[in-house]
């Protein structure tokens, strides 16, 4: 209801409900209110002009055309609907088909739609209007039949993407027939789309209407449609112009309104997702190219500084904060994990740090700094560069961060060409060394191959390969070997840790599995609700770890060496909301050690002798890790309600 | 619950081979594990079990049966990857639980069952009217189970039905995979890119690669005397048994 809501906030959409509603109150009330004046013959005043008494003149028997138009309304918009109508009934059971009959007769069906598709609709509505005869009854049939193979393809490949879904194939496993299928899970998620469509293809069928009854194969005398007085009138344009622009503007006027109707309909229910939570993606890539300026180059070793790191999004209940002040650094040659659960904002923080942060969120903090330089500033042409040259990133699926209709080696050739004013020939020679470098077997064949043709680790290693064009001093990498099989996940981490190894490049790695940031990283950042709640070293996570969190983040994950005859950790309750972040500790609610203090006092980041930090009232006190499944549903059940 | 047998299983898409001449064995009460790699087969293998993969040649065998794949009864039932995609949004979860039952029962006897299923999955059964989206990722995939286990299946198989889940939850999934075996006596396949996971929850565990299991046997013996070199691989590159850091 919500989103229906949505539709009346725009302008456009705000008028376009206003028109139809005032068009489909006019299609009702008109015939009652006017038909007299309508029908009233005047054989003394025949073909006149507009005047005070007759707004657009009058016909041939002297018929006030103004109120001619308004009683067509019915008529016109009940033929269009009904043509609609019988577009959509035909055309669910034409894009239904391939489903309910199975592949072979699927098949059958859908090249005949196909073909049908291909015809013009104004000839197929000419043909049907052939075989029907002339008159109304033909012309609905006519523009019906007409809409129907267009309504069929929308239908089936509506139909096809969500029985493409897993609840259909486990309703099919769970014994459910097709036609139940179709009627239970298919059509429900497909109706917002369909309604849309239905309430433009009426918009179309209206002018289709007005073309047909134009042509004299519509209407017939003494019905009148808006079309029919277009034919009359035209006749008669240069006595009285009026007589065909009146039905022809409210032509006009109702097509568009059923037209923009749909259409901000469409825009508000965001239709073409069908169904379901969508993730906002993110899929752009920062690559590095030449060597950092030296005249950047800070004295100390430090590559990135953050302090007091906000990301805001405007929502509608007020600003809402993912990520709420955090501070690091990173030094060179260092590796530092993130870790946290979805939504703890760790992905955010990455984003920020490479200015990636799209409209409308915005980025605050109080230093920004990479190699000393202020990432805040307005984003300039040396700002690029330097992010451009010093930075790479490493995203989660390297399917969507490549371009697919381009060659590996050339797009790999692009950061050289853009940042560093490489030639083509040795900048693809370049790129074919990078290539070598992240230990692609034969790398000038592979730099003649598209994206896919190369495997999903191999993708990974071309993107790491894209940020090494130049010697990056801080490689980010979000989640690079989660979409990957161990095996492979394993030959990602080792290259980024020799990468490492041999550049004395920083590594961020950002995961949510904590074995994986054990194992690779020195120093490990526990990010919970857009807050870092604990800093530590990464030799300290399975043992020394002081916060809760971090303690039942280690424990929930099984390794090999996990006690098979006690139940595994869990941790209660669901992740914090970023726009309803509770007072106090955000963890509090899933807290075993959560005291009163917690659930009004935020601790705060404190720093111990030995460079550690960590957010909590009772840090390092022994926990019962151990919860009884029951508890944690009723906490759930707090949290959910 | 029984014994599911694959026997001599080819499953060929187009040209491709996904799964190739593979003979498996789920033991009456117990938890197999299969792993492999993405484009192993073993999803492929869970999916011609219950239907939704053309079988080339070989037989897939209940008890010594043929398991049926059509019609109403379904003795096998599955449990899908994705809880966010795998539950109609626009079904409450009490009916997406509701649909999977044998016919027959009327509307009273199948509010209680859903009940008792949500009950047996640690949900509150008072939310069965909630949808989908109002539940976590962890509370969907218990949804997920309660339907699977609302057929009355015979067995059950789990298709990677941790890897979309945060860490925090998927424990909580183990353990009831493990305490539903426990109490119901459930058959089950496994299915897990992830050997920890497998072995937490299997007794028994089967390598598979490229369509061909290539190791089988109880989980720990494979675990502790990998036999074929890919196991070795598997078992080398899980996070945590080895240290990469540098200094």
């Amino acid at each position: 209801m919500q989103r229906w809501k949505g539709v009346i906030r725009t302008p456009v959409g705000l008028a376009a409900t206003l028109l139809t509603g005032a068009v489909l109150v006019l299609a009702v009330v008109a015939p009652i209110i006017w038909s007299d004046d309508a029908d009233a013959i005047d054989t003394s005043n025949i073909l006149a002009g507009p005047s005070a008494d007759h707004w657009a003149g009058t016909d041939n028997l002297g018929r006030d055309i103004f109120y001619r138009t308004l009683v067509a309304t019915r008529l016109s918009v009940e033929l269009a609907l009904a043509a609609t109508a019988i577009a959509v009934v035909v055309g669910l059971i034409l894009g239904t088909a391939s489903f309910l009959l199975g592949r072979r007769s699927g098949k059958l069906v859908n090249a005949g739609v196909n073909i049908a598709v291909a015809f013009p609709g104004i000839l197929l509505a000419l043909f049907f209007a052939v075989i029907f005869g002339v008159g109304a009854t033909g012309a609905v049939l006519a523009i019906g039949l007409a809409g129907a193979p267009s309504m069929g393809r929308l239908t089936r490949t509506l139909v096809a993407s969500v029985s493409a879904r897993d609840f259909v194939d486990a309703a099919r496993v769970a014994g459910v027939g097709r036609m139940r299928i179709l009627l239970r899970h298919v059509l429900p998620n497909i109706s917002e789309p369909l309604v849309v469509n239905a309430t433009i293809g009426a918009g179309g069928a209206l002018l289709s209407f007005a073309g047909l009854s134009f042509l004299g194969l519509g209407v017939q005398q003494p019905s009148y449609d808006w079309g029919r007085l277009l034919f009359d009138g035209i006749g008669s344009i240069y006595v009285n112009p009026a007589a065909a622009l009146a039905p022809g503007a409210a032509v006009i006027v109702a097509g568009l309104a059923f037209n923009l109707f749909g259409e901000s309909v469409a825009k508000a229910l965001g239709v073409g997702v069908i169904g379901g939570i969508r993730l906002p993606s993110t899929a752009a890539a920062v690559a590095t190219a030449a060597p950092a300026e030296e005249s950047h180059a800070s004295t100390d070793d430090v590559v990135l500084d953050v302090r007091d790191l906000e990301v805001v999004f405007p929502g509608p209940a007020g600003p809402i904060r993912p990520v709420r002040g955090i501070s690091f650094a990173v030094r060179r040659g260092e590796a530092v994990g993130v870790v946290g659960e979805s939504g703890s904002g760790k992905s955010l923080t990455a984003l920020a740090v490479s200015r990636l942060v799209g409209d409308p969120g915005r980025v605050d903090a109080s230093c920004l700094e990479l190699l000393g330089t202020d990432l805040r500033t307005a984003d300039t042409k040396a700002q690029r560069q330097l992010l451009g040259t010093s930075l790479a990133m490493v995203f989660q699926d390297p399917m969507t961060s490549f371009n697919p209709t381009r060659r590996m080696g050339s797009q790999l050739a692009e950061v050289a060409r853009h940042h560093q004013g490489m030639d083509r020939r040795s900048a693809l020679a370049r790129a074919v060394d990078r290539m070598r470098a992240v230990r692609i077997t034969e790398p000038e064949r592979r730099a003649h191959q598209y994206p896919h043709e190369f495997s999903g680790g191999m993708r990974q290693r071309a993107m790491i390969g894209m940020g090494l064009m130049g010697s990056p001093a801080l490689i980010i990498a979000d989640e690079p070997t989660t979409a990957l099989d161990v095996t492979v996940q394993q030959q990602v981490l080792d290259l980024l840790a020799a990468i490492r190894a041999a550049d004395d490049v920083a590594l961020v790695l950002i995961s949510h599995d904590v074995t994986v940031v054990g194992e690779v990283c020195d120093r490990v950042l526990v990010m919970y609700a857009g807050r870092i709640v604990e800093d530590l070293p990464a030799t300290e996570l399975a043992t020394g770890a002081r916060h809760p969190y971090t303690r039942a983040l280690v424990a929930a994950v099984p390794a090999m060496d996990t006690d098979l005859d006690e139940p595994l950790a869990v941790i209660p309750g669901r992740p914090v909301d970023p726009a309803d972040v509770p007072e106090g500790c955000a963890y509090a609610a899933r807290c075993p050690l959560a005291s009163a203090r917690c659930l009004t006092e935020d601790p705060a980041l404190e720093t111990d002798v030995a460079g550690r930090r960590v957010a909590c009232w009772h840090a390092g006190e022994p926990v019962a890790i151990e919860i009884e499944d029951r508890e944690i549903d009723e906490l759930e059940e707090v949290e959910a309600s | 619950m029984s014994e599911l047998r694959f026997e001599g299983l080819t499953v060929r898409y187009g040209a491709t081979t996904a799964v190739d001449d593979v003979s498996l064995t789920v033991p009456e009460g117990q938890i197999v594990g299969l792993v492999g790699e993405s484009g192993s087969g073993k999803s492929t293998l869970a999916r011609a079990a219950v239907g939704l993969a053309p079988i080339e040649s070989g037989r897939i065998l209940l008890d010594g049966r043929p398991v049926p794949t059509t019609g109403r009864r379904r003795p096998l039932q599955m449990v899908f990857q994705d809880p966010y995609s795998s539950l109609d949004p626009r079904m409450s979860i009490g009916e997406s639980v509701a649909e999977a039952m044998p016919r027959g029962a009327s509307r009273l006897e199948r509010r209680a069952e859903v009940e008792r299923l949500l009950e047996l999955v640690h949900l509150d059964p008072a939310r069965a009217a909630a949808r989908p989206a109002e539940l976590s990722g962890g509370q969907r995939q218990r949804v997920a189970l309660a339907r699977a286990l609302a057929g009355r299946p015979q067995v059950v198989i789990a298709d990677e039905i941790t890897s979309a889940l945060d860490v925090s939850i998927q424990g909580a999934v183990l353990n009831l995979v493990r305490e539903l075996q426990a109490e119901l006596g459930l058959s089950m396949l496994f299915i897990s890119h992830n050997l920890a996971v497998v072995r937490y929850v299997a007794t028994h565990v089967a390598v598979m690669r490229d369509g061909r299991i290539v190791e089988q046997g109880t989980t720990a013996q494979v675990l502790a005397e990998p036999e074929h070199v890919y196991t070795r691989e598997l078992l080398a590159a899980v996070p945590g048994t080895n240290s990469r850091s540098p200094r």
